[in-house]
């Protein structure tokens, strides 16, 4: 078992002639949060979506869970994507299901739960987000932007992943908002860890980066300019880091 | 600019034109076969069928019936007039419910379906694309167009011929009001005419029609929802694309099949 629980290995993707991750070679630790930092159009995302097998390398391996997403059928992989939670920017709730029942759609589709094991089950994890038993019934457009980043971290927790992917959760929260999804990422991580559960969040803000990660990950034009834990990425003398620092 | 490079410009640029074209073509074609695919692929989701067919009903079935209404009666109203000068009235049942079961019904029908529920199959899809609702499904291990398109092909595909049969009723309705209540023609013969002239194969013809015209307009919505892109604009755009493919793909073939049910039937 390798102590990463995604592994990048010569990783190249190329869009047309637009090189977008450069020869990525980085493993991201089992059991940690680490964060991907970097300016818009670094290639966040695009590395995100390799982890999660949404798009096929130009060259190199992705390696998670010490599966190579490659060599994965369609079958496979889509079978392999219940190791993940996903949180997406906008929270992604499918519009035409009230909270309980995104929350409940993962549970349906992916195990014989009972209706009253998937009630149990939802309205506890909805519990455990901060969302209350009223709001289980409303529909994603009748809920405020915090709301459903939680409803969304409820939706990814639905199956216990091994890895929760989190694509900038807090972008369009205010400030306070923010501290609270960010506590909440954390809680979850912590009430998780003993099994290895990894944490990867994809953020702008320096500041809740450096209070809550354990690992960063620089990246800038498709390449990883620094990966380090919290204690020296402070102490970096990278000046593209210098200037992100003194944001 | 001499001529020779304002010509090379041209021709560069109708070569690049038909080459998006060639190739948006072979993006449909694969869609169509993705999604062709994936109908015959279990899990088969029934009760997203069901719900799909509720909605495009509920959707069209109030504007098909004012359509209808008012197309059967009007129809028989100028039919009426052009025919009453040579004492031909009587044949006025036959000529509205024929082009009625033939052409009026599945055609008006499409138009209709094609403008309510093409529209809104482009306009759903197309913002669950553009707020990651489709990543989400797929990253929970859903092939989104099993989970999306395959419904709702289907279901206009079931739903065109239900919806074009109350159409040939209602428009029926609607001539026969005009032809024995107001122009006052006898009413068994009205009928009798009828029975004379129509059978069961014109009645089927307009359904293959329907059925055929829903299976287009479910491909080219939910195509047209799958591409767009940007935020709320390329939904709109979209969705604009779905109604006015989805127009005119129910006008062109509706031609190529009649010549060719007309051979087969
Ligand atoms: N499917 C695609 N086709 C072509 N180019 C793409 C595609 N996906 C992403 N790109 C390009 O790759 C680059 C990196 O995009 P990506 O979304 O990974 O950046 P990001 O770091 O997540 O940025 P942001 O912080 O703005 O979300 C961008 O220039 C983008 O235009
Ligand atoms: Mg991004």
């Amino acid at each position: 078992m390798s102590e990463y629980s995604v592994e990048f290995r010569g990783l190249t993707k190329k869009f047309g002639d637009a090189v977008i991750l450069n020869n990525l070679n980085f493993g991201i630790h089992k059991g940690k949060i680490t964060t991907i930092l970097g300016f818009s159009g670094a290639g966040k995302t695009t590395l995100m979506k390799h982890i999660l097998g949404l798009v096929e390398p130009t060259e190199g391996e992705v390696i998670v869970l010490d599966t190579v997403i490659g060599s994965l059928t369609e079958l496979e992989l889509r079978e392999f994507r219940r190791n993940f939670g996903m949180v997406f920017q906008y929270a992604a709730l499918f519009d035409f299901l009230t909270s309980f029942e995104n929350v409940a759609f993962p549970l349906r589709e992916f195990t014989k739960m009972k209706e009253d094991e998937i009630k149990a089950k939802v309205m506890s994890l909805l519990e455990s987000v901060g969302i209350a038993p009223e709001a289980a019934s409303r529909l994603p457009s009748e809920l405020s932007g915090g709301m459903r980043k939680r409803v969304g971290l409820a939706r990814g927790l639905a199956l216990d992943p091994h890895i929760m992917l989190y694509d900038e959760p807090t972008s369009g929260l205010d400030p306070i908002t923010t501290h609270v999804v960010y506590d909440l990422m954390r809680d979850t991580h912590r009430k998780n860890e003993y099994r290895g559960f990894t944490s990867i969040i994809i953020s702008h803000d320096i500041h809740a980066t450096l209070k809550y990660s354990d690992y960063i990950v620089f990246m800038e034009k498709g390449r990883v300019v620094e990966h380090l834990d919290v204690e020296n990425f402070k102490k970096s003398e990278n000046p593209v880091i210098r200037r992100f620092l003194e944001l | 600019m001499s001529t020779k490079g304002f010509l090379e410009n041209q021709i560069t640029a109708i070569g690049e034109n038909v080459l998006t074209k060639v190739n948006g073509l072979g993006h449909f074609t694969n869609f169509t076969l993705k999604t062709l695919y994936w109908t015959f692929k279990p899990p088969f989701r029934i009760k997203l069928l069901f719900d799909q067919m509720y909605f495009m009903g509920n959707k069209s079935v109030f504007i098909i019936f004012l359509t209808s209404i008012f197309t059967g009666a009007v129809f028989a109203f100028q039919i009426y007039l052009g025919m009453k000068a040579i004492s031909t009235d009587s044949f006025i049942g036959p000529i509205v419910t024929i082009a009625l079961a033939k052409e009026l019904a599945p055609v008006l029908s499409g138009l209709v379906v094609a403008g309510r529920c093409g529209a809104a199959m482009a306009a759903q899809i197309g913002s669950m694309k553009v707020t990651e609702q489709i990543d989400a499904l797929e990253v929970m291990g859903i092939n989104s167009y099993q989970y999306l398109a395959v419904p709702r092909i289907l279901g206009a595909m079931l739903s065109m011929p239900l919806l074009s049969g109350i159409f040939l009723l209602v428009g029926y309705g609607g001539s026969w009001l005009i032809g024995v209540k107001v122009i006052q023609i006898d009413e068994i013969l009205y009928t009798s005419k009828i029975s004379d002239f129509m059978n069961l194969g014109m009645v089927v013809e307009g359904l293959i029609k329907a059925t055929v015209f829903g299976y287009l307009i479910g491909i080219i919505g939910t195509y047209h929802g799958f591409n767009v892109t940007g935020g709320a604009e390329g939904v709109g755009k979209g969705t604009n694309m779905a109604v006015v493919w989805g127009m005119i793909t129910v006008l062109v073939i509706d031609f190529f099949l009649t010549s060719f049910l007309a051979k087969i039937l």
